[in-house]
């Protein structure tokens, strides 16, 4: 279209909107955190500017290192268990086999319905006395007494992982299957007519080609489980004693439960420097890759 | 500069839209019809204890995902003192749908949380689709200074979740006097699903042919007639898969917003309503379930009439989760 200056004061004014909605809703909030980080803001309408006073309490006092670490060892876990189902699950789905479509609609459910109410029957299923997987396993034989998983510190970190995979699997798995799909299919025939076996296809076809894929889905399921609250607060609330506290919950209840908006903002600006820090981390890699794609 | 480029995110040559909408029936058929009949095929034979291992993977993998589904309906329908009662038993021994009943007098306003959770998602997906279109078109069509700096800054809003600008939010909301109503939960969820849509909307639009727009300019259109007469229709498929996205995704999130902005039960979606069961001493969780059900079943109704355009939308909209 010709008359450039015309035709860029019609795009901002057909951006404007949105640019408003998320200046107002997401980036003034931003600007707000880091600001409030710098103040003992609480319920009082006024406040004071403390200068640090906030990180050096959050890093001196209380237990935030453990909360740190014990959120990447949550992350970690889940966002592997996410990657490594997800590729299988991609791989079952994608076999030219009867059934295929339906298998694929049966994947979506966790990923459609409201997250709350899965994580409820999740909070069911792990029920010491009566839930289904202390039950079965009462029944086949294979523990003693039930297991109240929720109730102990290293189970209940378990089980929250195992609900986050399931919640993130699903999503995983057809984006993974859309990759797959997408590779063309000459060069599967070409191998196989040279005698490629079905695993080495996998290994030097498939995996080499999807890792765009891989580091993309990675990154966000790095971002969300890093992010996840619903779970953990549905079934644990951070306990039992802090064992499945992550860094948002954490945040959550100094801001929300004891009203130190200050503190919880600085919280909140330590979860935002990480999950920058990721985002730099997958623009370098896919850099990397384009690089090395133009070799 | 953007932060999803799709020459990044899929291997060459995936459009996401395309690839995947025609993907899940389509190709599957024809890999079904053509067995066996050339070299191609071939490639998609299995042996038999192929077959059977493929099965038991995909039966194992299925069961993962559904078992919280499969059990909490059988809970659903089991009377409340069998499911108190040990040996556990996966299949009710008595089957009862007492739960389906006495859940409306459980949880008095269970009608009122069902139609919340439907009202905020609808409006949510309005204001969405309404911002999001031109937004859309102007990342598509047109380019000017700064434009991938901005693109990449809608999407980094994927970064950042409610839960961290919590405090800001909730001063935001209170100062605005939108505490207990139901734009408490509507504003800040609109804004997050905001970004996703876009990309979503923009590389649908991309594919629409840039002669249509040139030939409506040469006929003397305005820019706005040719958004409203020769974009429109053309994008709507893409606006559709956007609209079902938006409202799958503002039904799925309800809750963080929904927990700390409002405290009026009358104003409650279904999952905040049903938490409250949660706080008691004794969950009675085969109503709990019933109404779960009750309250996702339209959502189920909807994967299965639309699943071709939510597998185009889920994997192309990947960019959020």
């Amino acid at each position: 279209m010709t008359s450039t200056r015309g035709a860029t004061l019609f795009a901002l004014a057909l951006l404007a909107p949105a640019l408003l909605y998320i200046l107002t809703i997401v980036a003034y909030p931003l600007v707000d955190t880091f600001i409030l980080s710098f103040t003992n803001a609480s319920l009082k309408p006024d406040y004071d500017f403390v200068g640090w006073a906030n990180y050096q309490r959050i890093f001196t006092a209380g237990n935030f290192t453990d909360v740190i670490l014990r959120t990447f060892i949550w992350t970690f876990f889940s966002v592997s268990m996410k990657m490594v189902i997800g590729m299988t699950g991609a791989v079952l789905l994608n076999a030219a086999i009867p059934g295929q479509t339906v298998f694929r609609i049966l994947t979506m459910p966790p990923w459609i319905v409201p997250m709350a109410i899965g994580i409820f029957m999740w909070g069911w299923m792990y029920n010491g006395q009566f839930g289904m997987i202390s039950g079965l396993l009462q029944n086949f034989g294979l523990t003693k007494g039930p297991i109240a998983f929720l109730a102990y510190g290293n189970t209940a970190f378990w089980a929250t992982v195992v609900t986050d995979v399931w919640i993130g699997v699903p999503m995983v798995t057809i984006y993974f299957l859309a990759a797959m799909q997408s590779i063309p299919k000459d060069l599967y025939e070409a191998a196989w007519t040279d005698g490629a076996g079905r695993f080495y296809r996998f290994r030097r076809i498939t995996l080499p080609l999807m890792i765009p894929a891989i580091i993309t889905m990675s990154l966000l399921s790095l971002i969300a489980t890093f992010n996840s609250f619903d779970i953990i607060w549905i079934l644990t609330q951070g306990g039992p004693s802090g064992s499945t506290t992550t860094m948002i919950i954490d945040t959550y209840k100094t801001a929300m439960g004891s009203r130190k908006y200050g503190e919880g903002a600085a919280r909140a600006v330590v979860i935002c420097i990480f999950v920058s820090l990721f985002c730099l981390a997958y623009f370098r890699a896919v850099r990397k890759l384009q690089q090395g794609e133009a070799k | 500069m953007s932060f999803h480029d799709s020459k990044v995110t899929l291997p060459a040559g995936a459009n996401p839209l395309a690839a995947s909408a025609s993907s899940v029936a389509e190709i599957s058929k024809a890999k079904v019809k053509t067995k066996a009949r050339s070299a191609k095929a071939m490639i998609d034979r299995y042996k038999w204890f192929e077959v059977l291992a493929l099965y038991a993977g995909i039966a194992v993998f299925l069961f993962f995902v559904l078992a919280p589904f499969i059990e909490g309906f059988l809970v659903s329908l089991k009377p409340l003192a069998q499911l108190f009662s040990t040996p556990y038993s996966f299949i009710p021994k008595t089957w009862s749908f007492d739960a389906y009943v006495n859940m409306w007098t459980s949880v008095p306003m269970l009608g009122m949380h069902i139609f919340n959770s439907f009202f905020i998602s609808s409006v949510v997906t309005l204001i969405v689709v309404v911002i999001v279109v031109p937004a859309a078109y102007s990342f598509a069509r047109f380019s000017f200074g700064g434009q991938g700096m901005l693109l990449g800054m809608f999407l980094a809003v994927n970064m950042f979740s409610g839960a961290v600008l919590l405090i800001p939010l909730f001063r935001l909301m209170r100062s605005m006097g939108l505490l207990n109503t139901y734009f408490a939960m509507i504003v800040p969820g609109a804004a997050f699903l905001i970004p996703s849509s876009i990309w979503l909307l923009r590389t649908y639009m991309l594919r629409i042919p840039r002669e249509l727009d040139e030939a409506a300019w040469v006929d003397g259109a305005s820019r706005l007639y040719t958004l409203r007469r020769v974009i429109l229709p053309l994008a709507m498929p893409g606006i559709v898969v956007v609209a079902i996205m938006t409202f799958i995704g503002a039904y799925a999130q309800q809750f963080i917003f929904a927990l700390t902005f409002n405290s009026k039960t009358e104003f409650m979606p279904l999952p905040i309503g049903l938490f409250a069961f949660f706080g008691k001493q004794e969950v009675v969780w085969n109503e709990l379930m019933a109404a779960s059900f009750v309250g996702i079943l339209p959502v189920m109704i909807v994967i299965v009439v639309l699943q071709r355009y939510l597998v185009a939308g889920l994997t192309a909209g990947a960019v959020k989760q």
